[in-house]
């Protein structure tokens, strides 16, 4: 079986598995990650979202022989060296931005990425921000207060 | 998020060996002493269910060596925030820190069978009961520190954890009070409960403990739980709801797909085991290519599916039947409005996923379902197995708001692992598993007729309700669970579970003189169990659409016209609330704002709802703008966890109402995945607003499901207000407004 070397949440990570393995298996089976939730194995929801240099991207449908040498931060990747939280995961925790919390990883990942482009969204950019990531249990009126308490504090 | 006592504790409440210290409450000697810490008064009212099941204060709650409480709970997380509801009830009761409560909730042999967690019901059966087992405990702690220390009652006072006397001369915690016995006495009335004056932590927006752990990517849920040699599995499900396996040719699997350790076939039950999660799920989609079925499932058209369904119903039965409606003044108006709902979608985020392990004695089993109890009733039926021999661990999944996959995926989990012991089996559904094979709300109709005196109002009102049943839940029936129908000896149901749910909310909350509600029960071609709210939603989605027709027949405003049929002044504060939040409200051409009431199950929660919406007449786009929710649940536990609820239970709603309906065609649901079943995008979300009312002094009810049935019909009468135009046919969609 063919191995890949990742850049996984700053370090380098080694995987022996089949080529066709989405990244998102890759994260949870082997690396034993849990932000990346399996939602739809279609790119349809989001809540399998990381970062791939730097963009929100779902990981899902990504086969691990695209990733090549990508840096990939996962949710857990997201705090500082010292454990400190980046803003966008404090504001969810600040504005309760959950209920099952199924979705959540997604939600965070594409709003960091959201406010590295644009870092003081309108209410409607944050909306189309969010487009892709769907949330069952219906926070998005929090989410959105999230993000705007994140781009406040970043 | 998975928080199982750790060992010490485990061995703690192991080697005390159940001492008991129980005799009878004693509860005249503790008025004057009260006063002095914080006030009580003693309970006489009903208790809850779940404690008349299981009444002694140690199923609810033991003390931990170092002295906090580990409170049991027979209800699971499902995002609803119940464990800090538990939590923040027994702090309260004994005077604790929120820290120094540990809630363990569901789990077979540990905790409470409280059933399903469901309707709504957790905070008033489960932190109801763990309220009064926590002050029956508080009392009896009080005596016991009293001898112990011989001082008197009055002379000690509760605080953080310890009992003291009141110079602070001496001191003990639980653990030393009790000294390694638990308290077995039963929790009788009168309790002496804390009067809600005095209550530092119950009624507040205290945060939840789960969030952080979620933002960082702990492990929260059943997927996330990894054991040592784990192994993944998949079930291949036949193409339709009838089809039986002919053949399936496994010969080529192995070399197609890699890491194959099992395959397991049962009658129609086809199951694959795989060293990594991707293998099993290539061999499922290898095995797809290679089953053969026989398929004989013939669904009706859906088009039509309204007049199958009242084709194939039963002869009505009477719910209520007031007054006479038939002998109403000939001269009265009368109206008449027909509506329909389509089969919903739970739609979880995340598929089941179900974990098992048989170690040769005991069938392990792990599952996000709503009532473990039960499941397990259902798997040893299955299974043929003596209930015993199975334990179950509940472990959050996402959100499922009602009976969704989890148990059908620990059923699969279940019967691997039997088939392949020793190993813990995780199976993981697929999204195209999820959303054809979930068990849906089901498709119901409402016919409605009303009278109108000479004074406009309502002087006669019948409802008239198609449904099928709204709980098919796993219990003692086996059929209840997907697989017992495709093993080699399928069952067939037993019967149609609770059928209750369909008229729930069918007879108006309004004082009618005459008043009849006549049921029509079908067993409709898809299948269905339990979502959120079950028939309210569209019960009152029919009643308060035409009760609000019926204002304008006479030519009355829809709040002043509701409340001039309501005797329920808590009702009545929910109207005039939202008209006082609206009425500034600016509207521009083609907006308007519409109102909705229920009071859930008519016994319960109250709720009001407006919708304000903007519609575009030519395309028939509606933009759903803006929802105002004004609740009373009574006490409020935590006033956040239940503006959560509100906020999300509207917006879930007014997915449903704008977007959703579970198509299919003759032979298999054609709503594969969210572009077949669209739901709430971030883009039409609205903004809301949600109100409580608190009362202290009523009964605390829960509020999960509260806001739900009060939206649809907010947003059918607003986009009346903005254009004239009705639509009774859900989901409420731009070719019905230009139809």
């Amino acid at each position: 079986m063919p191995k890949y070397n990742l850049q996984i949440n700053g370090s380098q990570k080694t995987v022996e598995t089949e080529s066709d393995t989405p990244l998102l298996y890759v994260l949870r089976d082997y690396l034993e990650l849990n932000g990346p939730k399996f939602g739809c194995g279609l790119s349809q929801c989001g809540a399998c979202m990381v970062l791939i240099d730097g963009v929100a991207e779902t990981s899902c449908s990504t086969p691990i022989a695209a990733v090549r040498d990508s840096k990939i931060t996962t949710l857990e990747g997201l705090a500082d060296q010292n454990g400190n939280l980046h803003p966008v995961q404090e504001a969810f925790i600040e504005e309760q931005a959950a209920q099952c919390g199924y979705c959540l990883n997604g939600m965070v990942m594409a709003s960091v990425s959201l406010l590295q482009e644009n870092p003081s969204p309108t209410t409607s950019e944050i909306k189309e921000g969010l487009e892709l990531n769907l949330c069952r249990c219906c926070a998005q009126t929090r989410i959105i207060k999230a993000v705007q308490r994140a781009a406040k504090n970043l | 998020m998975i928080e199982l006592p750790n060992t010490s504790r485990r061995k703690f409440l192991r080697n005390i060996g159940y001492l008991s210290v129980g005799f009878p409450l004693i509860s005249s000697c503790f008025a004057e002493q009260e006063q002095k810490i914080a006030e009580r008064k003693n309970f006489y009212g009903d208790l809850p269910g779940s404690i008349r099941n299981a009444n002694a204060v140690n199923a609810w709650l033991q003390v931990l060596e170092d002295g906090r409480v580990l409170i049991f709970s027979g209800k699971v997380e499902l995002g609803q925030g119940i464990r800090m509801a538990i939590c923040q009830v027994a702090a309260e009761e004994l005077d604790l820190e929120l820290d120094q409560v540990e809630v363990h909730l569901a789990e077979t042999g540990v905790t409470p069978d409280e059933g399903y967690t469901a309707g709504s019901g957790s905070v008033p059966n489960s932190a109801m009961s763990v309220r009064y087992a926590a002050a029956t405990a508080r009392q009896k702690l009080l005596e016991l520190a009293s001898e112990k220390l011989n001082t008197t009652i009055e002379n000690l006072i509760f605080y953080h954890g310890t009992v003291k006397t009141k110079s602070g001369s001496q001191s003990l915690n639980f653990a030393e009070i009790l000294n390694g016995a638990q308290i077995d006495m039963e929790v009788k009335k009168p309790i002496p409960v804390k009067v809600s004056s005095d209550y530092q932590y119950v009624g507040k927006a205290i945060p939840r403990k789960d969030i952080p752990k979620m933002v960082r990517g702990e492990s929260v849920y059943i997927q996330d739980l990894r054991f040592p040699g784990m192994l993944h599995a998949r079930v291949l499900r036949p193409p339709s709801y009838q089809a039986k396996l002919i053949d399936i040719d496994f010969s080529n699997l192995g070399t197609s797909v890699a890491g194959i350790l099992k395959t397991h076939v049962n009658g129609s039950f086809v199951g694959v085991i795989a060293e990594r999660e991707y293998q099993a799920v290539k061999a499922v989609n290898f095995l797809k290519r290679v089953a053969k079925w026989e398929e004989t499932t013939a669904l009706p058209n859906e088009a039509a599916l309204f007049d199958h369904l009242k084709s194939i119903a039963e002869p009505a039965q009477t719910i209520r039947n007031e007054g006479n409606f038939s002998s109403v003044n000939p001269e009265n108006k009368t109206f008449k409005a027909s509506y329909t709902k389509p089969y919903l979608m739970h739609g979880s985020i995340g598929p089941g996923c179900g974990i098992a392990l048989f170690d040769d004695e005991i069938l392990h089993v792990w599952s996000h379902s709503q009532g473990i109890y039960p499941m397990r009733r259902a798997l040893a039926a299955m299974l043929k197995m003596d209930e015993d021999k199975i334990h179950v661990t509940s472990v959050p999944g996402a959100g499922c708001f009602g009976h969704s996959t989890a148990d059908d995926a620990a059923a699969d989990a279940a019967i691997l692992a039997l088939a392949y012991p020793g190993k813990h089996i995780r199976v993981q559904w697929s999204r195209q598993d999820e959303h054809t094979w979930e068990p849906y709300g089901t498709a119901m109709i409402m016919e409605m007729e009303a009278s109108l005196d000479e004074n406009g109002k309502i002087s006669a009102w019948k409802s008239d309700v198609w449904t099928d049943s709204h709980s098919m839940r796993p219990d003692s029936d086996p059929a209840t669970l997907i697989d017992a129908s495709y093993l080699e000896n399928p069952v067939q149901l037993r019967g149609r579970g609770y059928l209750g749910g369909g008229h729930r909310n069918a007879d108006p909350y309004y004082s009618f003189p005459n008043l009849q509600v006549n049921a029509h029960f079908f067993d409709g071609p898809l299948r269905i169990s339990s979502l959120r709210s079950l028939g309210s939603y569209a019960n009152i989605f029919a009643i308060e659409s035409f009760m609000d027709e019926l204002a304008s027949q006479a030519g009355k405003d829809p709040i002043d016209f509701r409340i001039a049929h309501l005797q329920d002044q808590r009702a009545i504060a929910t109207l005039k609330k939202i008209k006082e939040i609206t009425q500034s409200e600016p509207l521009e051409v083609n907006e308007g704002i519409g109102f909705a009431f229920s009071r859930y199950k008519n016994n319960t929660a109250y709720c009001t709802v407006a919708a304000k919406v903007n519609v575009n007449q030519k395309s028939g786009e509606i933009i759903l703008q803006k929802m105002w929710a004004v609740g009373d649940v009574g006490q409020i536990i935590n006033l956040d966890g239940i503006k959560n609820q509100f906020e999300g239970g509207v917006i879930q709603a007014a997915s449903w109402t704008l977007f959703e309906q579970v198509h299919f065609t003759k032979k298999v649901i054609r709503s594969e995945d969210w572009n077949d079943y669209p739901i709430f995008r971030f883009p039409m979300i609205p903004e809301v607003e949600v109100h409580m009312i608190d009362r202290p002094e009523e009964k605390a009810e829960g509020g999960g499901e509260v806001s739900m049935p009060p939206t649809g019909a907010a947003i059918a009468n607003a986009i009346f207000q903005a254009i004239g135009k009705r639509v009774n046919d859900l989901p409420i969609t731009a070719e019905k407004i230009v139809g």
